[in-house]
């Protein structure tokens, strides 16, 4: 129980600004998995490590679904020797949490090298999973070589341009971005003309007490764009999202958890179930970062979103693998 | 006459072996006088950078990361395939002036090749 308490981070939206306490705290799970639970419109995010000691009921809401990322089948490097049986573990955890969650996220870097048997190798792992439903953003590492074609012969069938859609669940309204495509030399993550205008449209018909969660990759916030972990137009898409009073956007990329908030939206990162990369600035690159073999667990893990409709937090609870 | 139309002609095939030979020698000799110029990829940069080089000048790029790079001109008049650790890919400047490249995966990795 003192676990959950030390893990847990509530985001309200009625309070401005950052709560550096929980962003802190947050940089301290570097790599944990995440649960989110939306309540009345508002994310909560649970550490997963922590969740054991939370009860179902506190967990139930309209709707939950798991976020995963950057999953790189196909690494093989010292960082993680099997990232295949990481998410495998992972997948194990999202099975055994207390609410089966409605659907799975991936938010990219499904493979390593666009490798075809790498992305057959995740579908596989996945079919595994309780929740059958997964929705897909590609990673930088998921288009190499062919621009995304073999992607969106994979995933895209219903979504437009390089890949994105959205979809609705339960009242809540989820956009999927695309922002690996077209990258300019010196530029960070781009999600071009095209799917802005498309994303205006496709949001314009919404009130404004929708609850919206858009996901991609690369953040959508200037996490460290020394790095390239940053979108350069991220803001033209959330000035698109001004009328929502419940906006959350969650990301991967940078392999490790984050959040913040920033008026009515709240922004998370999520780990990586194959290896941790270091804090912004705290390597000379942004590489695979090898921790101990006993530890590798402990810095990766899945996200659990959680609804509950007329409050105005999504919950989200990160767990590590452990 | 006739044997006169053989001695021809096997002394023209004598000077074309002579010929070839030469050739064969001076295209090594050229080989070994110009190898290729390393540029290492390492902890998400090219290096060294900018690099200077005679035309017909070869670059290899070598892969020293365990993740994936590329080597892509902002012109797109070479681009190698996405390197795995180790991996090289070598390319052969033929006309002088100053090529910018990046790595499409991660864009903020930027280079410049210099032939003069």
């Amino acid at each position: 129980m003192a676990d959950k308490t030390k893990d847990e981070i509530l985001h309200d939206h009625n309070h401005d600004g950052i709560d550096r306490r929980g962003f802190l705290k947050c940089m301290a799970w570097a790599g944990t998995g995440a649960f989110c639970v939306m309540q009345g419109g508002v994310l909560k995010s649970y550490s997963l490590s922590g969740l054991a000691g939370s009860s179902a009921k506190e967990m139930k809401g309209e709707l939950s679904f798991v976020q995963i990322s950057d999953s790189h089948m196909g690494f093989n490097k010292p960082a993680n020797t099997d990232v295949a049986g990481t998410l495998k573990a992972a997948i194990d955890k999202i099975n055994a949490l207390p609410t089966q969650p409605s659907f799975i996220l991936h938010t990219g870097d499904i493979t390593h090298l666009s490798k075809p048997e790498e992305f057959d190798g995740v579908d596989q792992l996945l079919k595994g999973a309780s929740a059958k439903d997964v929705f897909y953003v590609p990673g930088e590492h998921d288009v190499i070589g062919d621009d995304g074609k073999q992607y969106l012969e994979r995933y895209g069938k219903n979504a437009k341009g390089a890949g994105w859609y959205s979809f609705d669940q339960k009242g809540v309204h989820f956009i999927g971005l695309v922002n690996v495509m077209n990258l300019k030399a010196g530029g960070l993550g781009s999600l071009g003309t095209e799917q802005l205008e498309w994303m205006e449209s496709d949001v314009k018909h919404l009130s404004k007490s929708t609850p919206i969660v858009v996901f991609a990759h690369i953040p959508l916030w200037s996490v460290y764009p020394e790095w390239g972990w940053g979108t350069d137009d991220s803001a033209q898409a959330l000035g698109r999202l001004k009328k929502f009073g419940s906006v959350t956007v969650l990301n991967g990329h940078i392999h490790q958890t984050m959040q913040k908030i920033e008026g009515n939206v709240t922004f998370h990162t999520a780990a990586s179930t194959a290896f941790p990369q270091p804090k912004p600035g705290a390597a000379p690159s942004p590489g695979p970062m090898k921790v101990p073999a006993e530890q590798l667990k402990s810095v990766l893990g899945i996200r659990d979103v959680n609804y509950v409709q007329g409050k105005h937090a999504l919950g989200v609870t990160d767990s590590s693998l452990e | 006459m006739k044997r006169t139309v053989l001695t021809l002609g096997v002394a023209t095939l004598a000077i074309l072996i002579i010929m070839m030979a030469g050739r064969s020698t001076t295209f090594g000799s050229t080989m070994e006088d110009k190898p290729a110029t390393q540029v290492k990829i390492d902890n998400f940069v090219f290096s060294p950078n900018p690099v200077t080089v005679p035309v017909g000048s070869t670059i290899r790029w070598t892969n020293q990361d365990d993740i994936p790079h590329n080597v892509v001109s902002d012109d797109k008049s070479f681009k190698s395939k996405a390197l795995d650790t180790d991996e090289t890919f070598t390319y052969t400047f033929t006309k002088p002036g100053t090529y910018t490249y990046f790595c499409s995966i991660h864009p903020k990795m930027t280079g410049k090749i210099v032939v003069q």
